[in-house]
């Protein structure tokens, strides 16, 4: 017991002289978070450009949301290349007898996707009027004549409201992301150094027990990022206003299970590194492929033996088990399952952990 | 002098390779009570090897190492082994008091017995005036110093020191001498790496080890006879020379 009080608090005394970790440890993820939401939200605010003709029916435009373009009049489509480009639209829109003609920019696929639904929406909206009209002009049904017409759409949400962006969708997985990231970058780094330095092997002449160390690492960095977890998630639900629907107890208590099971893959995978260059080359091996498949991508739609491999990744659980609590709201229930897996990853890494130092001695 | 009678540690007829080099090969040493071993060689005879191996730090092929009777590697044993590396393995961010204070925990030591034997050691290594210093920010002799004072810490039986003077000045390196034949006659034993021959005089045994093998073993005063030698550097160097 007092080996693992000594690990602990040696391990907590070095991250705290190691200003410049620690600031990595607890404002890097702060930094890359409120970046991420001002791309993320600022999308949404602009309006979309758009160049027409006046050949294009009137009733059509005035369909478009007035809030959502701005609409630049032109005589005629001559050189509508140049007219885009000229004025930055993200579309031109021309007539050509009964067809519409649009012109998309696409340097943004996303504008010009919403270009498109805006137009489909107006079309279908100038026919509902006409279609109104002409009900109008019909006297033999009197009784479908003011209520029928004043359709409306009134939008539910299953999870989130109108104004959910895609941040939101992404913010859960990428909170058990920076948890992951950094506690697996960090505590495999200092492996490494207790290795290179020597002070491994002096410690392991010393009766210290191997899981005592590994224990003690385990605190000592577990420690530090409950921090860092607290941190991330009391910032972007008071100073970046996202909503968490579930209870904040089980964000928490799931992103201390992600920093333990990062710290224990970390700890691991240095034992293959030789320095701290070949640590950070695990990045692209380990870290970088847990994204895709934590959520921020939809997996439904993937051949099966894609899906197959998340099922390894500890973060698709925890991203799966975040998503779970703060975006749908659901309870202990729903992720008891995730958090099973995730103590599997625990357990099984602790122990490859303190069965490899055996390479360093043999009791 | 003392009287060698209780064998502290032993290794018999130790082999050892790394992948398809040799390094060790049929070492027996045996270290007594009261005893000052100096192991000699060239740079890469497997000195530090020969030391890790009786730790239970690398395994043996063949052969075996016991230490206090206990057959190694084995856990509980390295509480009465103080070590002190060839390379300083201290955390260079913490200071020296951290340092001590940890690897004395790790001994099984706290408390007030940790203070006075922390007290009691860094006077040894004349670092007092600077153990609330940070270990980032000390000489070289001093961390030589400071691995030496954590080797001491626990008042271990068996004390087994990998170049322990290399760095540390002459009169500095006079006083640890003094120290270590002061631990002798109170019955510590004490394995001795060196590349120093003046210091190798001053050991009750020396063992002379030329490409993982046991070339000489004895007294000083044996193998510079046995050698028609003047000084265990004489011995050294004619050993070499005969060995190839
Ligand atoms: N971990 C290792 N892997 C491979 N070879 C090793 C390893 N450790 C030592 N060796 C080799 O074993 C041989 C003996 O090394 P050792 O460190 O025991 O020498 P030494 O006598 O202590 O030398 P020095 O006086 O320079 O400290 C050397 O040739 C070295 O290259
Ligand atoms: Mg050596």
């Amino acid at each position: 017991m007092i080996q693992f009080k000594a690990v602990l608090v040696r391990v907590i005394k070095e991250i705290i002289r190691d200003k410049r970790t620690l600031a990595l440890m607890l404002l890097a993820p702060i930094l890359i978070l409120t970046l991420m939401n001002l791309v993320f939200n600022s999308n949404t605010d602009t309006k979309l450009k758009l160049g027409v003709t006046t050949s294009v029916p009137h009733k059509i435009i005035q369909s478009l949301p007035n809030s959502k373009v701005s609409i630049h009049h032109y005589q005629n489509s001559h050189n509508h290349t140049q007219k885009i480009q000229a004025a930055n639209l993200d579309a031109f829109v021309t007539r050509n007898k009964n067809k519409l003609e649009i012109t998309y920019e696409n340097e943004d696929p996303t504008k010009s996707a919403q270009v498109k639904s805006l137009f489909a929406n107006a079309l279908l909206a100038s026919n509902i009027k006409e279609l109104s009209a002409t009900l109008k002009e019909m006297p033999l049904q009197p009784s479908t004549k003011r209520t029928s017409l004043n359709f409306k759409i009134k939008n539910s949400y299953l999870y989130g409201n109108s104004n959910s962006t895609f941040f939101d969708k992404i913010f859960p997985v990428l909170i058990g992301f920076f948890v992951f990231f950094f506690v697996f970058l960090i505590s495999g780094i200092a492996l490494i150094r207790e290795r290179t330095s020597g002070t491994l092997d002096r410690l392991l002449a010393t009766p210290i027990r191997r899981s005592q160390l590994v224990f003690g690492y385990l605190a000592g960095y577990g420690l530090f990022a409950i921090l860092q977890t607290l941190l991330i998630v009391l910032f972007a639900i008071y100073i970046l206003q996202v909503e968490i629907v579930g209870n904040l107890f089980l964000v928490l208590l799931t992103n201390i299970l992600v920093a333990l099971v990062a710290l224990v893959i970390g700890l691991f995978v240095s034992t293959f590194a030789n320095s701290e260059f070949q640590m950070m080359q695990f990045i692209p091996i380990i870290v970088v492929p847990q994204v895709f498949f934590s959520g921020i991508i939809p997996l439904d739609t993937m051949a099966h033996w894609v899906k197959f491999i998340s099922y390894l990744l500890p973060l698709s659980y925890a991203g799966d088990a975040l998503t779970d609590v703060m975006i749908k709201g659901q309870g202990l229930n729903a992720i008891a399952k995730d958090w099973l897996i995730l103590l599997v990853f625990l357990v099984i890494f602790t122990f490859l952990n303190i069965v490899g130092l055996k390479r360093y001695r043999k009791v | 002098m003392t009287d060698f009678n209780y064998t502290i540690a032993s290794i018999n007829h130790a082999s050892k390779s790394f992948g398809q080099k040799k390094v060790l090969s049929d070492i027996t040493l045996n270290i007594k009570q009261g005893q000052i071993i100096g192991l000699i060689g060239p740079s890469g005879s497997g000195k530090t090897t020969t030391i890790k191996c009786l730790l239970g730090m690398e395994k043996l092929d063949t052969g075996s190492a016991a230490i206090f009777g206990e057959k190694m590697p084995n856990r509980q044993i390295l509480e009465k082994i103080g070590y002190m590396g060839q390379t300083d393995a201290l955390y260079e961010t913490l200071t020296a008091l951290e340092n001590l204070t940890f690897f004395g925990n790790l001994m099984g030591i706290t408390g007030a017995e940790l203070t006075a034997a922390i007290n009691k050691n860094i006077s040894l290594v004349n670092l007092t005036d600077s153990l609330h210093q940070i270990v980032a920010a000390f000489s070289g002799g001093m961390k030589r110093r400071l691995s030496l004072a954590i080797a001491l810490l626990a008042n271990p039986d068996l004390i087994i020191l990998d170049e322990p003077t290399v760095g540390i000045d002459p009169s500095l390196r006079l006083d640890i001498w003094t120290q270590l034949r002061a631990l002798a006659t109170i019955q510590k034993a004490i394995i001795v790496t060196t590349h120093v021959m003046d210091e190798a005089e001053k050991c009750d045994l020396v063992g002379l080890i030329i490409n993982g093998k046991i070339f000489a073993l004895g007294t000083p005063n044996e193998l510079k006879k046995k050698f028609n030698a003047t000084s265990i550097e004489e011995v050294f160097l004619k050993a070499e020379v005969s060995s190839k």
